[in-house]
């Protein structure tokens, strides 16, 4: 018999490692949000940075849509939108999380910098 | 009137950790020939001839082994003290740091399968530490930690059968170490 039954254990266990690694390393997102972008209807007419706090108003075909900015995070604090899904979403804070108000044709998406140097030297 | 020659005094401990040295060498000199997609994925073949001497003759003589043949292996390959030797001593270390303690799980329910892969796995991750701390301080090497992970897992396992396969060898297994010796070294 070539293995025994702990060898198994020792081998489920380097699978799951590895699938841990290969999740953690390339699927998880994991990047913090550092720049808001928001749109109406389809072009972007605000970036700002998550840096201070402020509330940009931003018009759409029903009214206007409040967004309220706080460092690190961004979120709809109030739209027109009759179902309200973008305002409950919440608070975003990851990059590639977008709250989206189809209604009013406003868009909240957060971008995170892709790579974490602006350059390297060595 | 002849020079005074010193004689060290050669147990036949010692030749058997140098005639194991050097089979661990060969190996690694032979891998260092087989062309790899990313430095540092190697069979780790040499490791078979380690794992074998823990099991045979107990963890010092591995560390013996493999600390001459990363010490050698570097001489040979001209890397000695490159950076390259330095990773290839961080895994050495960091795998029979794990198998002083692995070695100690019940031969019963776990086999040289066992030992191997997780003496991979300690291989690879001194190997990344060290490359990680010292020589790519970003965060680059992390996107390929996976790869590394999944070659040692395939590697060590292959590695751990072929030592399975070995003690199961009565030839290899009951060590009548020294039948082949030779050489001029005094015996006493």
């Amino acid at each position: 018999m070539m293995l025994k039954g702990g060898d198994y254990g020792v081998l489920a266990g380097g699978v799951a490692a590895v699938a841990a690694l290969a999740w953690w390393s390339w699927f998880a997102p994991t990047t913090a949000a550092d720049t808001a972008l928001i749109r109406a209807a389809g072009k972007v007419v605000h970036s700002v940075p998550l840096t201070r706090a402020q509330t940009l108003v931003v018009p759409g075909p029903l009214g206007v849509t409040r967004i309220e900015i706080a460092p690190g995070r961004a979120r709809v604090q109030a739209d027109p939108s009759p179902r309200q899904l973008c305002v409950r979403q919440g608070w975003l804070a990851r990059a590639g999380e977008a709250a989206l108000c189809l209604p009013n044709q406003v868009s909240l998406e957060l971008r995170g910098r892709t790579t974490p140097y602006d350059t390297l030297g060595y | 009137m002849t020079p005074s020659a010193i004689e060290l005094p050669v147990t036949a401990e010692d030749r058997r950790i140098a005639r194991l040295a050097a089979l661990a060498l060969g190996l690694t000199l032979a891998e260092a020939a087989i062309p790899s997609p990313l430095p540092g994925i190697k069979p780790g073949l040499a490791n078979i001839v380690i794992l074998i001497v823990l099991l045979q003759y107990g963890w010092r003589a591995a560390a013996w082994v493999s600390g001459l043949r990363v010490l050698a292996g570097g001489l040979l390959l001209g890397t000695l003290f490159a950076p390259g030797f330095w990773l290839s001593a961080a895994g050495a270390c960091a795998s029979l740091g794990v198998l002083a303690v692995a070695r100690y799980l019940p031969g019963r329910h776990f086999g040289p399968v066992s030992l191997s892969v997780l003496a991979a796995f300690a291989h690879i991750g001194g190997q990344l530490a060290l490359a990680a701390a010292w020589l790519l301080p970003g965060i680059a090497i992390f996107k390929l930690l996976p790869v590394f992970a999944a070659a040692a897992l395939v590697f060590g396992t292959v590695n751990g059968i072929v030592v399975t396969r070995l003690l199961a060898n009565p030839a290899l297994a009951a060590p009548a170490s020294d039948r082949r010796q030779s050489g001029p070294c005094p015996t006493h």
